[in-house]
């Protein structure tokens, strides 16, 4: 173990990726802190969300390692079902068991993974689905939910594992502007009560009032990393300053 | 009309060609099971197995799907005796339209599967699913709804086919309305349009059946792409 | 237990046998393309009185055994005064029962093609039926191909079942031969890697047909 991580909850280092000829990650390295919100913002195709997947190995880095609390997740000998157990992700476009209701999407995970007993399975769904703001909804199936309603029934989903920390891979680009609202104002309760969480996002008002540190990248590296006042008011980078006023133009500033 | 009254004898044959029929139904349930857990398992090792798996998974569907039902009939049932196994005539035929109809419902049932968006997989890994607990209790519910229609076209096409176990031998009714038509060849015509008409009937029963199955598990927003019908 | 032991003097008689297996598929194949054709002009053209009973054609070809079908030719038929031959009876038989499933891909091909299509003939003043030779079908012909095919080699191997009727194709020689030497399992192995190699160049110059008269543009919408 390394200088510096036995406190930190995530540490990333050095991640590479490359799909074919082009190298999506070059070399990316940060970490994670205990209840701590992270931003990573950045224009499309930087490969934000490959750094996701790269995390709880959806996608194989091919090279560099991840630790979890001090376990090396990029271990060949580790059973990555059980850190991908502790580690909660929620999709793009949410991913919601197309079969299952509402409430059987929350307690498959604990069921079959955590292997809980159903009645204790119920009881939690249940209660992350009340915390999310959709009792009642328990029997919808998600094509009977509004695409605001399905993601928050996969952060039910992924919070039900109780999980470690969680990944939103960009939740709230695929939902009408509408919708995103009551989506981001679930995410900013989450992080409120202490939930440890990285978020690729394009959503800079949630970014500015949610994020302990904002992470811009752009072709694969970190370009700038720093607290949102500091980046926000301040970036030492051009590069920062440049995607920043045109994000502002493209999406104006939601919740300020 | 004479034909009627030739439609009236054979009525009196009519019990015993129903028990014969029983004989095709037992072999109709014997070779659906057979083909659908090998045919599962084909499609699962064709669409997750790895190259060597999935090639080899590939060939056996080419072949069982090649060889005429007659020959492969033959083949299963004096293959064995070959080997100086003995093999009765129903064991073989189970076997032999089992195996073939392995072949198409495979074919089915990855269809199915590749029907089902990755992102569906995907989150049942990012749970921490092991990819075998991901495909029973995400994939496979949904391909098996998702392969109703297309069973059900495989259902129409081997509950006829069981007639053709008739060739190894097997008492079932083709056979048994045979053995009618020698003692009076006269009833012939009468005595195989009464077996048309049974086998109208199993047809389409048996897919009307198959529709309410479907409609009873139908899941609102799972369903083949490209297929017409309300969301919700 | 026994190694494999095959005549290989039979292969001429084989090979004899393929000759009719091919014969009677290519003749109940086109003897079924006109008769669906017909019927599927019928199904989708034709008012109650012309679809209806095509309809029902449709539903009994397609729900009652092949082997009846065969038997009701070939055995019932005299017992009206109507004799054909064996080679007649496989053709006719096979040929009725394609007619029916090769109907239905027809009718789903002319559904395919899109609408405005017959509204454009009919406003250059094409009469209805010009309209179907010269618009609807050369466009549905292109999108039965691929269950065409499919259909095609099925018959190929559903010929077979005219071994019953006492004619010697492929799987009725197989069986002649192996009656006589007992070597039922050389016999049909032989047999299945004609049959083998059968489906296997029919399909290849069928994808072969298919991939020449593509035309850009005209698919199949939702059929694969």
């Amino acid at each position: 173990m390394r200088e510096g991580t036995m406190d930190a909850l995530l540490l990333v280092e050095d991640i590479h990726k490359r799909y074919g000829k082009e190298e999506v990650l070059k070399g990316v390295s940060f970490q994670l802190q205990k209840g701590e919100t992270k931003v990573i913002i950045g224009p499309s195709g930087t490969g934000k969300s490959t750094l996701l997947r790269c995390i709880n190995r959806l996608t194989e880095p091919d090279r560099g390692r991840v630790w979890l609390e001090g376990v090396e997740v990029t271990s060949r000998k580790v059973d990555i079902n059980r850190i991908r157990a502790q580690i909660g992700f929620v999709f793009q476009d949410f991913n919601l068991f197309t079969h299952l209701a509402a409430l059987d999407n929350v307690r498959l995970g604990p069921m079959r993974v955590l292997g809980m007993r159903r009645d204790q399975a119920t009881k939690l769904a249940r209660e992350e689905l009340a915390r999310v703001g959709l009792a009642g909804k328990e029997d919808a199936f998600p094509a009977q939910l509004s695409g605001g309603q399905q993601q928050r029934v996969s952060i039910a989903r992924a919070l039900a594992m109780n999980p470690k920390l969680i990944l939103f891979d960009e939740p709230t680009s695929a939902l009408d502007p509408e919708l995103i609202g009551e989506v981001l104002e679930v995410m900013i309760q989450l992080a409120k009560d202490g939930m440890t969480m990285i978020v690729v996002t394009h959503e800079m008002g949630f970014a500015r009032s949610v994020a302990d540190e904002i992470i811009f990248m752009e072709k694969g590296v970190i370009v700038e990393q720093g607290p949102p006042a500091q980046l926000f008011s301040a970036p030492r980078h051009p590069r920062t300053a440049e995607f920043l006023s045109k994000i502002t133009e493209l999406y104006g500033e939601t919740e300020g | 009309m004479e034909f009627f009254l030739k439609l009236g004898q054979v009525g009196q044959h009519l019990p015993m060609l129903m028990r014969a029929s029983v004989v095709n139904l037992e072999l109709l349930g014997a070779l659906l099971v057979i083909g659908f857990l090998i045919g599962t398992l084909v499609a699962l090792l064709q669409v997750y197995g790895g190259r060597v798996l999935s090639t080899g998974a590939s060939v056996y569907e080419w072949v069982f799907r090649s060889i005429p039902a007659l020959v492969l009939l033959f083949l299963f049932y004096y293959g064995p005796s070959h080997f100086g196994l003995d093999i009765q005539s129903f064991l073989a035929a189970s076997l032999a339209l089992g195996f073939r109809s392995s072949a198409y419902q495979s074919q089915i049932f990855r269809g199915a599967i590749q029907a089902i968006p990755s992102g569906q997989m995907m989150a049942a890994r990012a749970l921490g699913m092991s990819k075998l607990s991901a495909i029973r209790h995400v994939i496979l519910p949904q391909a098996f709804r998702l392969a109703i229609p297309g069973w059900s076209n495989e259902y129409s096409s081997v509950v006829k086919d069981t007639t053709l176990a008739y060739a190894v031998t097997l008492n079932e009714i083709m056979r048994y309305a045979k053995t009618i038509m020698d003692r009076q060849y006269d009833l012939a015509m009468a005595t195989f349009i009464v077996v048309a008409l049974v086998f109208l009937v199993f047809t389409y029963s048996g897919n009307a059946l198959l529709g309410l199955v479907e409609r009873r598990f139908r899941i609102p927003g799972l369903q083949m792409p490209g297929a017409t019908g309300a969301v919700l | 237990m026994s190694g494999f032991y095959f005549e290989w003097s039979f292969l001429p008689k084989l090979a004899q046998g393929l000759l009719l297996t091919v014969e009677i598929t290519g003749a109940c194949i086109a003897f079924g393309f006109v008769l669906g054709v017909l019927l599927a002009l019928g199904r989708v053209y034709g008012g109650r009185l012309i679809s209806i009973p095509c309809g029902i054609y449709i539903h009994f070809f397609r729900g009652t055994p092949l082997l009846t079908q065969l038997f009701i030719v070939y055995f019932g038929l005299p017992n009206w005064g109507i004799q054909l031959s064996a080679f007649l009876s496989g053709v006719l038989a096979l040929g009725l029962n394609t007619a029916a499933y090769q109907a239905e891909y027809f009718r789903g091909a002319i559904q395919a093609v899109k609408r405005g299509q017959m509204m454009a003939a009919r406003s250059l003043g094409m009469s209805r039926i010009q309209a179907i030779r010269s618009v609807i079908l050369p466009q549905a012909f292109r999108i039965v191909i691929p269950s065409w095919s499919n259909e095609l080699i099925l018959m190929l191997k559903y010929s077979s079942i005219v071994y019953s009727i006492a004619l010697l194709d492929l799987m009725g020689m197989g069986k002649r031969i192996a009656a006589r030497n007992f070597n039922y399992f050389e016999v049909f192995v032989v047999v299945a890697l004609f049959y083998l190699v059968l489906v296997l160049a029919l399909s290849q110059s069928l994808r072969w047909l298919e991939r020449r008269v593509r035309v850009p543009g005209l698919g199949a919408p939702g059929l694969r």
